[in-house]
């Protein structure tokens, strides 16, 4: 029978198909952080269980990680506790920890992907949604609860209901300053951020296929957003050649094998999808959000949308609750939107193909005067890379701080964060209220748009700026 | 984990779609490293002013809904983070129960490892449950026959067999999974000759 990619990795999997549907499915790859780790640890404490495999699994402090100065350790007293939680759970379980002060540490989905950790064909979990971005190497990877964090740690599987097959196709080729942000951000509009619920996506088409891999990532990444818990791309060369060498890339015999195991990871061609649409790239524009939900997207030289012209009383309810949280009136332009802070970094949009995107907007450009910009790098190897590049020399004289790497403000958890009624140009992925800080007002953008809004201090078209 | 059997309670109403993970425990509480306590910031930002004063207008904030076990809400309820501190807020609350005609995936599967029973029901049937609310009536809530018991009605919902048991018996989906050991013995073995660089040996 034909299979879907999905179907695949799914059916190399199952440990067990259990009686009532569900599945009992093999984690290859298990990420946790410091946020929805403690409990988990406690629970296999308390009922004396063991790591199955601290060797499948791999920890990082990402979230609460101060992107200031680091020699004085973590100030806030609740955020060091979970640290230092993590710290001394991975000792005691035997688990690989990147402390704060190793250069690999960064954000838990650009360091597995960095290290070879994320391979195609694997099942790769993590307590955080944006698990999915390693669906990008062609691995089935998703978001977990804590509850199933302690089940992975115990069992090394996971119990699952099979999720529909749903294909997103995008074909032809983006206009000049057209990103895969903004292939993603259209995509969601499109769908809505429950329309991939019970879902797992593979994005297809050519465009896909032309993208490169921190690319693909991005567009994996925001999958959620969509409400599908993970999303896919057929491995290809491109994928091989960037895990070529990483330290945890299978190596001599077993690279071979792989590379053969790899090759074979595609769906066929007459299997049969629940669901499948189909975008033009070519029609494809700069993008932002103007609301407090990643759907609710325009293009920037589009307006913001008048609640009157809506007929469902919820939707109108649900327009008009946004504008208001957001301070903009209906039928604003997009560019008239004025800005008091930028942010560059996180998960989506936080490796170095982002930061070279930026700052090739920012070369020679200082960003307005009303305007405080941050760059925090994905991880300290991005930093590294970038710094090596003088992309942050490149930051820093236009007018951005450059920071030590970590979630930072895309979930403000640290000290980086919106003040009421601050409004941000954002490369994150949430626009939720009160996501970046308590009042705060996001627009998700891409890395050149973000970079453009500075330079503007309003939100405006990174196509005035392309050479 | 608590049983869930039946529920009686009169249901807090808020109809807000797509309330997302955010909504309901913001960051600043994910802090913990306890399941517990953090019922007194369920919908933090809703709830309280600057001053972290209680806003009068909101409904968990109102007699006799600050006591509601049962909550009826807009669809696609908690939609974003995979953060597990959403169904402990709630519970820590005392919300064992939410009604809505549509879940975010992650949120949906973190209710019933921690005794919360999330019910769907087509749009209409919400908004005449939502009369109860309205009201300050009861409702009842029967999983075993699954049904809601309203006046003189009654409503039966849809819920997968094994996720059913788990929270009837307040099973611990750990210890079921550990049974299957000599299963996953098996896999492990064959994975080794098949994928052997899976293990990195």
């Amino acid at each position: 029978m034909s299979t879907t990619l999905y179907d695949k990795i799914w059916n190399d999997h199952l440990v067990d198909q259990q009686e009532d549907g569900t599945a009992l499915l093999f984690v290859d790859r298990h990420l946790i952080h410091e946020v929805t780790s403690p409990q988990a640890f406690e629970g296999l404490r308390n009922s004396n269980r063991k790591v199955r495999h601290p060797n499948l699994t791999l920890a990082v402090a990402d979230h609460n990680v101060p992107t200031t100065d680091r020699t004085k350790g973590i100030s806030d007293e609740e955020s060091k506790i979970q640290v230092d939680t993590l710290e001394s759970n991975c000792k005691e379980f035997g688990v690989q920890l990147f402390g704060m002060d190793d250069k690999r540490q960064g954000i838990v989905h650009i360091i597995g992907p960095e290290q070879g950790f994320t391979q195609p064909g694997t099942v790769i979990v993590c307590g955080d949604s944006h698990t999915a971005t390693h669906g990008a190497f062609g691995s089935l990877a998703f978001g977990i609860g804590t509850s199933e964090v302690e089940h992975v740690l115990a069992t090394q599987t996971l119990v699952q209901k099979k999720a529909k097959n749903f294909r997103i196709n995008v074909n032809g080729t983006l206009p000049l300053g057209v990103t895969s942000k903004d292939v993603i951000l259209q995509i969601i509009g499109k769908i809505g951020t429950a329309g991939g619920t019970g879902c797992v996506v593979e994005y297809a088409g050519d465009l896909i296929r032309s993208l490169s891999v921190e690319q693909r990532m991005t567009i994996c990444n925001m999958t959620i957003e969509g409400g599908a818990r993970a999303g896919l791309i057929a491995p290809d060369e491109k994928i091989f050649e960037y895990l070529k060498g990483k330290p945890m890339s299978p190596k001599g015999e077993n690279w071979e094998k792989a590379l053969e195991y790899w090759k074979s990871l595609k769906t066929d061609a007459d299997a049969s999808f629940d669901k499948e649409i189909n975008l033009n790239a070519n029609e494809i524009l700069p993008m932002i959000t103007w609301g407090t939900s990643p759907q609710d997207v325009i293009t920037i030289d589009g307006k913001v949308p008048n609640p009157q012209n809506e007929k469902d009383d919820d939707k109108k309810n649900s327009i008009e609750r946004a504008l208001k949280y957001m301070g903009l009136t209906p039928d604003m332009a997009a560019t008239d939107i004025k800005i008091d802070k930028v942010f560059i970094g996180s998960c989506t949009n936080g490796r170095i193909e982002d930061l070279r995107e930026a700052a090739k907007i920012l070369k020679d450009k200082k960003i307005s005067s009303h305007v405080d910009a941050i760059v925090v790098p994905g991880s300290g190897l991005v930093k590294e890379q970038a710094e090596q590049e003088g992309l942050d020399k490149i930051f820093v004289n236009s007018g951005f701080e450059w920071r030590e790497p970590g979630c930072s403000m895309c979930l403000a958890m640290n000290a980086d964060k919106l003040k009421p009624e601050e409004r941000c140009a954002s490369t994150s992925n949430r626009n939720f209220e009160g996501r970046q800080g308590r009042g705060g007002r996001t627009h998700l953008v891409s890395p050149g748009m973000a970079a453009a809004a500075a330079i503007s201090g309003n939100l405006d078209d990174v196509r005035k700026y392309q050479n | 984990m608590q049983k869930f059997n039946t529920l009686k309670s009169i249901p807090a109403y808020l109809p807000i779609v797509n309330i997302d993970t955010d909504m309901i425990i913001p960051k600043q509480f994910l802090k913990t490293i306890k399941r517990t306590g953090l019922g007194k910031n369920l919908f933090f930002e809703m709830r309280y002013d600057d001053n972290g004063k209680e806003i009068n207008d909101f409904v968990l904030n109102q007699e006799p809904f600050n006591s509601s076990k049962i909550l009826i809400a807009g669809n696609n309820f908690g939609c974003g983070s995979s953060r597990e501190h959403a169904p402990w807020a709630l519970l820590d609350f005392g919300i064992t129960c939410v009604i809505s005609s549509s879940y975010a995936d992650i949120f949906y599967s973190n209710c019933f490892k921690n005794g919360i029973l999330p019910i769907i029901l087509e749009e209409e049937k919400i908004k005449e449950l939502s009369e109860y609310a309205n009201r300050k009536e009861e409702i009842s809530v029967d999983l075993n026959d699954q049904k809601i018991i309203y006046g003189n009605n009654e409503i039966k919902f849809e819920i997968d067999p094994f996720k059913k048991k788990c929270l009837l018996e307040g099973l611990d989906d750990i210890a079921l999974s550990l049974k299957k050991s000599d299963k996953i013995q098996y896999f492990e073995n064959q994975l080794k000759n098949k994928r052997p660089w899976i293990f990195n040996d």
